[in-house]
């Protein structure tokens, strides 16, 4: 089997590359999902909040996700559900499994659109019995949303990330008792929004700078210990408090899935755990591109779409006229800037580009260094912090006189 | 008062005070600040979105209008008893003016009366 472009994944990104590339000309387009339906996580995010920025309008997940479904059915895109892929390799061959069997797909060019995971308890070190009880929030998220199951009565949310506090809402309105939310950090790493409409709306207290001291349970979740931190993230002894519970939610932060990446030999970035990309979001194995949150942890599923165009247009180029000549320099990150995506910029593309990146804490009133090594310029952001993706834009002639690109955040309040 | 704007994800820091015209209302970045600010100082009020039970399924639901927030319990109450037994295309009503106000629950995904994942 041979097509032009293969997406792995139907997810946000896969979708709006999809449709991005066949309207830059490639009809050949090949969605490969592995669930028995496209649209990914927004499928179980019944919440609303999306698409303010791209449609001006205020959807929920399954609203945002059927718009893309509507234009890649309208296009008559083929979709492969139910089918997974076992291997990529560098030279564009994607092994695909499913009920019809194993078969390879050979592809002028691919575009990475695996989406992210959930970090687990595992990788969190927390001392306790293993008992029944303990989910990630996007699990707890798809029993209730999905399959219509309430995880449990009384509940504990570790973590503050956005999944957390919304499924502290969506617990409470279907009747569970949320606790509390517990955050080692000074500050939580979910929008303001959801702190106030998910947490303030309905009395549930978040505790920073508190973090698990013990689980407890024979068989399923008894209960809770939560300690205070200080500075060094150290437990202060004399802090502790304790809450009966029968269910631990756990919503500690989201990893792009790059294993099949990783075994093709695709170069990544341990900053974003996604590729390395340029401003076509190519990474450094040619004609593979990547999008979406396998390249890096959007907050906000409008900015996937249009990266997502960006990869999928560029993917039709590379795939209906071969690759071009890069001259590129790097992008980096300078003070107080944990990543700059992409980490390459193409000078021969001759085209104004915008730099995304994400801040190490929280400043109001923060300066924006951008140094190309020919010159400097800075530009004033009101405020910024680590949960919330910024971004600048450099034009054609800058990025033509530039010698790199370095990103840093100072100045203003901490 | 001090509020967080949920219009959008830039959640502007609001400060709104009671005054004898109406409401004053500064940290807006935008009209929908304002407009936010006011109705939570008289009447607060949010979009419900929940899930409807269906044959094998959860189908997916919003309130076509902000509802008060004083009665989301009560309309969850309504909307975890209500079943689905015929097929939805998405944005059709399948409770009509829940609230006594003129709200209607609409489904936020098609459902086509037959089990399906979403």
């Amino acid at each position: 089997m041979k097509r032009d472009i293969v997406i792995i994944g139907g997810g946000p990104a896969g979708l709006a590359a999809a449709v991005a590339a066949y309207d830059a000309g490639c009809k050949n387009v090949l969605v490969v999902e592995r669930e028995s339906e496209v649209g990914g996580v927004l499928k179980q995010c019944i919440h609303n909040g999306f698409g303010l920025t791209r449609f001006k309008e205020n959807l929920t997940g399954p609203e945002y996700a059927h718009k893309f479904i509507e234009e890649a059915e309208k296009r008559g895109i083929e979709m492969l559900k139910d089918t997974f892929v076992t291997e990529l390799t560098a030279d564009k061959k994607v092994t695909c499994m499913n009920q019809s069997g194993i078969f390879t797909v050979e592809a002028k060019a691919v575009i990475l659109a695996m989406g992210c995971r959930e970090r687990s308890k595992g990788a969190l070190n927390i001392a306790g019995t293993r008992p029944a009880g303990l989910f990630s929030a996007g699990t707890a998220q798809k029993y209730v949303n999905v399959k219509g199951m309430l995880p449990g009565k009384r509940v504990v949310i570790l973590g503050s990330g956005d999944i957390g506090l919304i499924m502290a809402r969506r617990l409470t309105l279907e009747g569970a008792k949320v606790l509390c939310v517990s955050e080692i950090m000074p500050y939580s790493s979910g929008l303001r929004r959801n702190i106030a409409q998910c947490l303030n709306d309905f009395g549930i207290p978040l505790y920073l700078e508190h973090t698990v001291a013990e689980i407890e349970g024979e068989g399923r979740v008894s209960g809770v210990t939560l300690v205070k931190v200080d500075e060094n993230k150290r437990p202060i002894a004399g802090t502790e408090k304790h809450f009966d519970c029968d269910t631990v939610l756990f919503s500690v932060g989201l990893i792009p899935e790059n294993e099949l990446t990783e075994r093709a030999g695709v170069a990544l970035d341990p900053r974003t755990k996604g590729a390395v990309v340029d401003g076509d979001r190519q990474t450094q194995t040619e004609g593979v591109f990547a999008c979406g949150n396998v390249l890096h942890v959007h907050d906000l599923v409008d900015f996937v779409s249009e990266e997502a165009e960006i990869a999928g247009r560029a993917a039709a180029e590379y795939a209906l006229q071969g690759g071009r000549a890069h001259a590129y320099i790097s992008a980096e990150n300078g003070e107080n800037v944990t990543y700059v995506l992409p980490q390459r910029v193409d000078k021969n593309k001759n085209a104004p580009q915008k730099l995304f990146f994400r801040v190490r804490k929280a400043f109001r009133n923060a300066v924006v260094t951008v140094d190309t090594g020919a010159r400097r310029k800075t530009v004033k952001k009101i405020a910024v912090a680590p949960g919330e993706m910024e971004s600048v834009a450099l034009s054609a002639e800058e990025i033509g006189g530039a010698e790199y690109v370095k990103i840093a955040v100072t100045g203003g309040d901490r | 008062m001090e509020l967080v704007c949920i219009e959008c994800p830039r959640g502007c820091l609001l400060s709104a005070e009671k005054t004898e015209g109406g409401v004053s209302v500064s940290g807006n970045f935008c009209p929908k600040g304002r407009a936010y600010a006011e109705a939570e100082i008289t009447e607060p009020r949010r979009v419900l979105t929940s899930t409807i039970r269906a044959a094998g399924a959860m189908v997916p639901v919003r309130t076509d209008r902000p509802v008060k927030k004083s009665m989301i319990f009560a309309l969850m109450k309504k909307i975890r008893a209500a079943r689905l037994t015929h097929a939805v295309a998405i944005g059709d009503t399948i409770m009509e003016n829940i609230d006594g106000e003129g709200a209607n629950v609409v489904a936020s995904a098609s459902y086509g009366g037959e089990p399906c994942s979403i």
